[in-house]
């Protein structure tokens, strides 16, 4: 959140994504500024997921640009924290690699999950934890894949506090989710606009 | 971002030694010794024998024990996202890959080397010949372990891809056995520098193939 800086943004145009032999979806073009959030919304299998490595970079685009300012920061549905570690030191290494970024797990309520290994945490808990691995990063720009998904109601209520945050700090929240995600001046994106 | 090269480094070496899952680096070792000790009981206790032919046998356990490890070593974090969150972090996959090389000879090339002392002794080998496999090894554990982690990065994510990377290792170190193995035989030390030639070539492009095939494993 400290982390967001002023001039963050992404600019896309004309975005189309293949997958095989099927093109997802065509002519996809936004731009977002700092302070900015954007819900992409549709149905399982329409390329929400895939709309989000394109922005990331993870992934070729079909066609289009895309134009990413600011340091990106993912949350899908891998936590990317190692399975065998304690909560406690796998959050430790991604914060050692983002230069000492510090993990709200206070407010992600995994205090008393520290000590317990990644590989015993359930679907929520995991996600909550990547929620923190994210925020220990400091990324201008936050792409959530599903970011609800396995949440009770009072994690999702926290989640989306913290993303409420991030963007009154400046940054750049896409969030990729056929849930309704609770954000003020949030645009929408409905891919099913831009299916083949 | 050397300091990032250092954090890789320290988490991959805790991951390939750590007991933590799957036996680390001891079970490789194993194996290897495993394979010195039953080859008497097939051959034969004849002395003569053994002594010749143990240096061959302990190169053709040294890649043997080298497919153990090749499913722990890209697989499990490219399909936990880790490539992705260091691709986001600006970490190139070559790097992430070179670090993993360094990583997994440290964690296999020394201690298979320790192990060949006593598989040494169980096969009677010469104080001349063992030193000469040492050496050997010295030379081509280092591009075993470069090709054991860019064949590991080229079928991560295939099915059935631990059983293909077993079969691609096998051909490709070939040089590495013929080269090292045939430095035992009489004149033949200038084996050594070619099995060191050899590595040093697997070496230089495992971290290019190995990143290549990472990234291709995305789409």
């Amino acid at each position: 959140m400290q982390g967001a800086t002023q001039d963050a943004g992404i600019t896309v145009s004309g975005l189309a994504c293949r997958r095989g032999d099927r093109v997802l979806f065509s002519g996809v073009s936004f731009t977002l500024q700092p302070g900015a959030a954007l819900q992409v919304s549709g149905v399982n299998g329409i390329g929400k997921s895939s709309l989000l490595r394109l922005v990331a970079g993870l992934a070729r685009p079909f066609a289009g640009t895309v134009n990413c300012h600011g340091a990106i920061g993912l949350v899908d549905e891998r936590s990317a924290l190692d399975p065998a570690l304690t909560l406690e030191r796998a959050l430790a290494f991604w914060s050692r690699l983002d230069g000492g970024g510090v993990a709200p797990v206070a407010a992600l309520g995994l205090t008393h999950l520290l000590d317990v290994p990644v590989r015993y945490l359930s679907t929520g808990q995991r996600k909550r934890a990547a929620m923190a691995r994210l925020i220990g990063q400091r990324a201008a720009i936050w792409l959530l894949d599903e970011p609800l998904n396995g949440l009770d109601i009072e994690a999702a209520r926290v989640v989306e506090r913290l993303t409420a945050e991030h963007c009154a700090h400046g940054g750049i929240a896409v969030i990729a989710s056929h849930q309704p995600f609770a954000l003020a001046r949030m645009d929408q994106l409905a891919l099913a606009d831009y299916a083949q | 971002m050397s300091a990032a090269f250092a954090t890789l480094l320290r988490r991959d070496l805790a991951r390939l030694l750590g007991g933590a899952q799957g036996g680390g680096a001891v079970l490789p070792i194993l194996f290897f010794l495993a394979v010195a000790m039953i080859y008497p009981f097939a051959v034969g206790p004849d002395a003569l024998l053994l002594a010749r032919t143990g240096g061959g046998v302990i190169w053709v356990a040294a890649l043997l024990a080298a497919i153990l490890p090749l499913e722990r070593l890209i697989e499990p974090d490219l399909e936990r996202g880790l490539f992705d969150q260091w691709a986001l972090r600006g970490i190139s996959e070559e790097g992430v890959i070179a670090v993993r090389v360094l990583s997994h000879w440290l964690s296999f090339g020394p201690p298979l080397m320790l192990a060949t002392l006593p598989a040494a002794g169980l096969l009677g080998l010469s104080g001349r010949t063992l030193g000469l496999v040492e050496l050997g090894l010295l030379a081509g554990t280092p591009g075993l372990a470069a090709l054991g982690v860019a064949v590991a990065a080229i079928t991560a994510g295939l099915r059935g891809g631990a059983a293909l990377g077993g079969l691609l290792v096998i051909p490709l170190g070939v040089p590495l056995l013929i080269f090292g193995a045939g430095s035992l035989s009489a004149g033949g030390t200038s084996g050594l520098a070619l099995t060191a030639a050899v590595s040093l070539v697997l070496l230089a492009a495992a971290p290019f193939a190995g990143g290549a095939a990472v990234r291709a494993a995305r789409d």
